[in-house]
């Protein structure tokens, strides 16, 4: 099969799957059947691209004309992949996970859940194989739209208000901000073409390149770069599963991976490097780095402090791509991965609790990893690796990130990973330390015994948990795949 | 060959069916049968047309071959053989619909009157589109005109009357500024083709008399496509027609008066020097931008579905006339793609509010509660198509917005084109007040048992949301017609 049959089977894949899923509605083990053979389809066949970008391949597919000039194109390139890869796969244990809680937490309308959230890493997919802006622009749309559906899933009026936050911030910075920035660098460069070395250098001058970029880094809000941030913790309205993959993984990642493919093919590293507006950014993404887990630390809802967390995570990407050296962007793709696989260990484990203890608040939770050991070891895992250290993922892509604001000459910006690190020490670790070493407050009948939340749930958080692991002693595959950015 | 005559039969059989209509008011299946075949003779006949214009240029039909400066002239350039085929297949998706939403919403003596005035009213839009003589204009213009007071007043609420009184009243009003104007014209030029002003006008142009006659024009014009702020016939006109009038005229009528206003300016004014010569720009871009604010604002916070819907028109055709204002051919070129676009996604819209008053006898915003699971197709449309109102990519408000935005950045005002981007996510508030109610408020209690909208509603309505996804998804043909349109104008209209 040519890698541009396998691009189009692999979206067509979650495609076809939501219509079966729609189709079995009525017969729930077949319907979850149906999304995890989908999801098993999907990331077989994204893996099977690798081979062919490790070797320099940058297959392409284009469809017709959306606009004169201007078609939906796909074109696989080494950040896509990645993206592409850690997505499909996380679905899978995703799914996995889902199954176990929506059954166990008795969620309504679960049919309409699985329907959209195959719609939605259709559309993430779609994002990281995209091949011009305004193919970009339009998966970042159908994400937007697609898991407004599951963000308000319980329907009260807290879901309302969460779903208008989130839908009013990301589509007002969308069509404020970002489409507004695709048609200014169309008219100026008379291409929306993802090119190596960038299509706006030459083409348009320092100011109007620092308006542009300052358009696209707050335009594109799934990045949530302080002030429009909002949407994110508004969205921890929905089921535990949407959080887990959408809000920390598809949705926010399909954002940072924008702003680093603006960066790198619509600047251009060089090009970007050499504007001012760019070491402005850095310091926004500084700011939200810092700002954001401040705010985290003073949440008791567990599911809010890691929506902040992943507010500050993911201005470490932001931050990569504005550094705007090869490693700092290497670096922010890593980080991609590392804070994917971090992050959903812990919305799994906080789903977990809920459904086994149900208990949202970081207050409730002394004394939790007596009950639910597994768990509790789980987010151990989960927040040594967000925090950074070893033996954990999330080490590398820090490293890095530190590495490329050396780099380019900017100890500042290493300073303020370092300063992040001790506060992520300070809002996550906390949890379990509690868990395991305190009393429970509210457990008369001492020694209840294990409690831990259906085996699905457990087998997922567990998965992610060890693929942390796996990825300290691993990374050389994620960082081989990424230099292949520029390796030409 | 009978296709040579195609330009004259487009207004002709409908005006022969609207009598025989009439003539068989007793039998109503009949009669929708009749302006059902017209309408779909017309969609034929102006997509030939337009096939036609593509492949062989302008044509031009002299009606009783009598030659043009004294006959009146039909004169088919891209331009109006695309407004044409709008106003065709908008007609001919209407009608098919309109039979049972018509039985519900009309009273049954008066069903024959539908019929009778839907046939007189396209037979006079395309009139209005197919000529080339500015006379024979205004005599369509009144022919669409008092057939559409007529299609309004048939709504059950007694309101109706009021809102058609005043309709016909700002009509009038506007009809008459247009034939003043065009008597100027003949005062100093001595000629009613179009073609003909366009070629004298240059000599004479510098008199107060040619000024005042664009004055004239330009508010006769403006009245009759709603612009901002001679709009305030069109809310009530809209709310309180029959479902299948307000999809069909929201669609047609105030697109072909944008229509008359691009070819007054553009053919017989010849083009941008109007715009140099007067603040024609200057007014009607403030003009515009002014009624996409205050026509989305006030949308927001109507009680009526239908009626907010009718504000956001007023919003929607500043759109058009800010990409005319541009007087450039991208902005031209884009007023004509959202002339297009915005009858598919009006259309589509009101078809749901057809659909919807159908079932449950209201369009108020606050009776739609629960219909998300009630009518889960008939919403889910109305969903498809109000993002298109957003301008969701993927969908034709999209295309619209990105060729204004891509004019006014190539003019090099940037603040307009964020003015434009700004009022767009109005749309955002004004659709989404409807999908909270229709999605998220349970059923009240003791409500009637409420099914699914008939398929004879549904299969008009979802074809037109699947237009605007299809036109905003594959947008290069629409460009292609609407740009070599507005070459063709801004070159002159030669």
């Amino acid at each position: 099969m040519s890698p541009q049959v396998t691009m189009q089977l692999a979206l067509a894949a979650p495609l076809l799957g939501t219509v079966l899923i729609v189709l079995t509605g009525h017969r729930p083990n077949l319907r979850e059947t149906v999304t995890l053979v989908t999801a098993a389809v999907m990331f077989l066949l994204v893996a099977s691209l690798v081979p062919e970008v490790m070797a320099g391949g940058r297959p392409e597919v284009v469809f017709g004309n959306m606009l004169p000039g201007l078609p939906i194109a796909l074109k696989l390139e080494p950040l896509g992949m990645t993206f592409a890869l850690i997505a499909s796969f996380l679905w899978i244990v995703t799914s996995i996970y889902a199954i176990g809680y929506m059954r166990g937490h008795h969620e309504q309308n679960q049919t309409q859940f699985y329907a959209f959230f195959a719609v939605a890493l259709f559309s993430a997919v779609f994002v990281a194989f995209s091949g011009n802006l305004l193919t970009l622009f339009l998966a970042y749309e159908i994400l937007s739209v697609s898991t407004y559906p599951l963000v308000t899933h319980h329907r009260t009026p807290e879901a309302k208000r969460g779903g208008r936050v989130y839908l009013g911030i990301l589509l007002t910075t969308s069509i404020g901000f970002f489409l507004f920035a695709i048609v200014w660098t169309w008219l100026a460069a008379g291409t929306l073409d993802f090119t190596d070395g960038g299509i706006l250098s030459g083409k348009v001058s320092d100011t109007v390149a620092g308006v542009l970029l300052a358009l696209y880094v707050f335009g594109i809000g799934k990045a949530a770069v302080m002030p429009f941030h909002r949407w994110l913790p508004a969205a921890m309205v929905a089921p535990t599963p949407v959080s887990a993959l959408l809000h920390a993984v598809a949705v926010v990642k399909a954002g940072v991976f924008s702003v680093v493919k603006v960066a790198v093919y619509v600047f251009g590293v060089d090009f970007l490097h050499s504007l001012a507006a760019s070491e402005w950014l850095q310091y926004a993404a500084a700011a939200t780095i810092l700002l954001a887990s401040l705010v985290a630390m003073t949440k008791d809802n567990l599911k809010a402090r890691l929506a902040y967390s992943t507010v500050s995570q993911l201005s470490y990407i932001v931050l990569g791509a504005m550094l705007a050296t090869e490693i700092s962007v290497v670096g922010g793709g890593m980080h991609i991965a590392m804070h994917a696989f971090g992050k959903i260990t812990l919305f799994f484990c906080a789903g977990a609790i809920l459904v086994a203890a149900h208990k949202t608040e970081i207050s409730q939770m002394r004394g939790i990893g007596r009950v639910m050991p597994i768990t509790t070891f789980a987010f151990l895992i989960g927040s040594l690796s967000i925090i950074g250290l070893p033996p954990f993922g999330g080490m590398w892509s820090k490293w890095y990130l530190a590495l490329g604001a050396l780099d380019a000459g900017k100890q500042a910006m290493v300073a303020v990973l370092m300063i992040s690190s001790l506060l992520n020490i300070a809002y996550l670790l906390p949890i379990p330390i509690r868990g395991f070493f305190c009393e429970p407050d509210d457990n008369p009948g001492h020694g209840a015994g294990v409690q831990e939340a259906p085996w699905p749930c457990v087998l997922a958080l567990s998965v992610s948990a060890v693929g942390c692991i796996v990825l300290f002693f691993f990374p050389e595959p994620v960082y081989n795949l990424l230099a292949g950015m520029f390796a030409r | 060959m009978i296709s040579v005559h195609f330009p004259v039969l487009l207004v002709l059989v409908p005006l022969i069916a609207a009598p025989i209509c009439l003539l068989l008011r007793p039998l109503p299946g009949a009669t929708w049968a009749i302006a059902t075949a017209a309408s779909w003779f017309c969609l034929y006949v102006t997509v030939s047309l337009l096939f036609r214009v593509l492949d062989s240029g302008t044509i031009s039909y002299l009606l009783g071959n009598w030659a043009a400066p004294w006959g009146i002239e039909y004169r088919i350039d891209l331009l109006n053989a695309f407004v044409l085929v709008i106003i065709a297949a908008i007609g001919a998706v209407v009608m098919p619909y309109a039979r049972a939403s018509v039985t519900r919403e009309v009273s049954p003596r008066r069903i024959y009157l539908f019929y009778t005035m839907f046939c007189l009213n396209l037979a006079g839009l395309l009139g209005i589109a197919a000529t080339g003589d500015a006379f024979n204009l205004f005599v369509f213009l009144e022919i669409s005109a008092f057939s559409g007071y007529t299609l309004i007043s048939l709504g059950r609420d007694r309101r109706a009357l009021t809102a058609t009184y005043r309709y016909v009243l700002m009509g009038t009003v506007g009809a008459t500024f247009y034939v003043i104007g065009i008597g100027m014209l003949y005062m100093m030029t001595g000629t009613l083709n179009m073609m003909d002003l366009a070629a004298r006008i240059p000599a004479v142009a510098q008199t107060r008399t040619i000024h005042a006659a664009l004055a004239f024009l330009t508010v006769g014009v403006g009245l009759k496509l709603a612009m901002f702020p001679l709009h305030t016939w069109l809310p009530n006109a809209y709310t309180f027609a029959p479902s299948a009038v307000t999809a069909f005229l929201a669609s047609t009528a105030t697109k072909v008066a944008v229509y008359v206003l691009i070819r007054m300016y553009f053919t017989v004014f010849g083009g941008a020097e109007i715009f140099e010569m007067f603040p024609v720009r200057e007014t009607l871009m403030v003009l515009a931008l002014a009624g996409m604010f205050a026509g989305s604002f006030v949308a927001i916070f109507q009680e009526n579905c239908k009626r907010m819907l009718a504000y956001s028109s007023v919003a929607q055709v500043g759109y058009m006339v800010l990409g005319i204002s541009f007087a450039t051919v991208t902005g031209l070129a884009g007023g004509m793609i959202h002339l297009f676009n915005h009858a598919l996604m009006k259309c589509a819209l009101f078809l749901v509010m057809g659909c919807i008053f159908y079932r449950i006898s209201s369009v108020k915003i606050a009776d739609m509660a629960g219909l998300g699971k009630r009518m889960p197709l008939t919403m889910a449309a109305f969903v498809v198509a109000g993002l298109s109102l957003i301008g969701v990519p993927a969908t034709v408000g999209f295309v619209s917005k990105w060729y204004l935005v891509l004019a006014a950045l190539e003019k090099g005002w940037w603040p307009i084109a964020a003015l434009i981007v700004a009022s767009s996510l109005l749309a955002v508030i004004y659709i989404w007040r409807v999908v909270e109610v229709a999605y998220f408020r349970p059923v009240p209690e003791g409500a009637p048992e409420v099914t699914e909208a008939p398929l004879s509603l549904l299969v008009p309505t979802w074809i037109m949301v699947l237009a605007s996804v299809y036109f905003g998804i594959d947008a290069s043909r629409t460009f292609e017609v609407a740009h070599a349109a507005a070459t063709l104008l801004i070159g002159g209209g030669k």
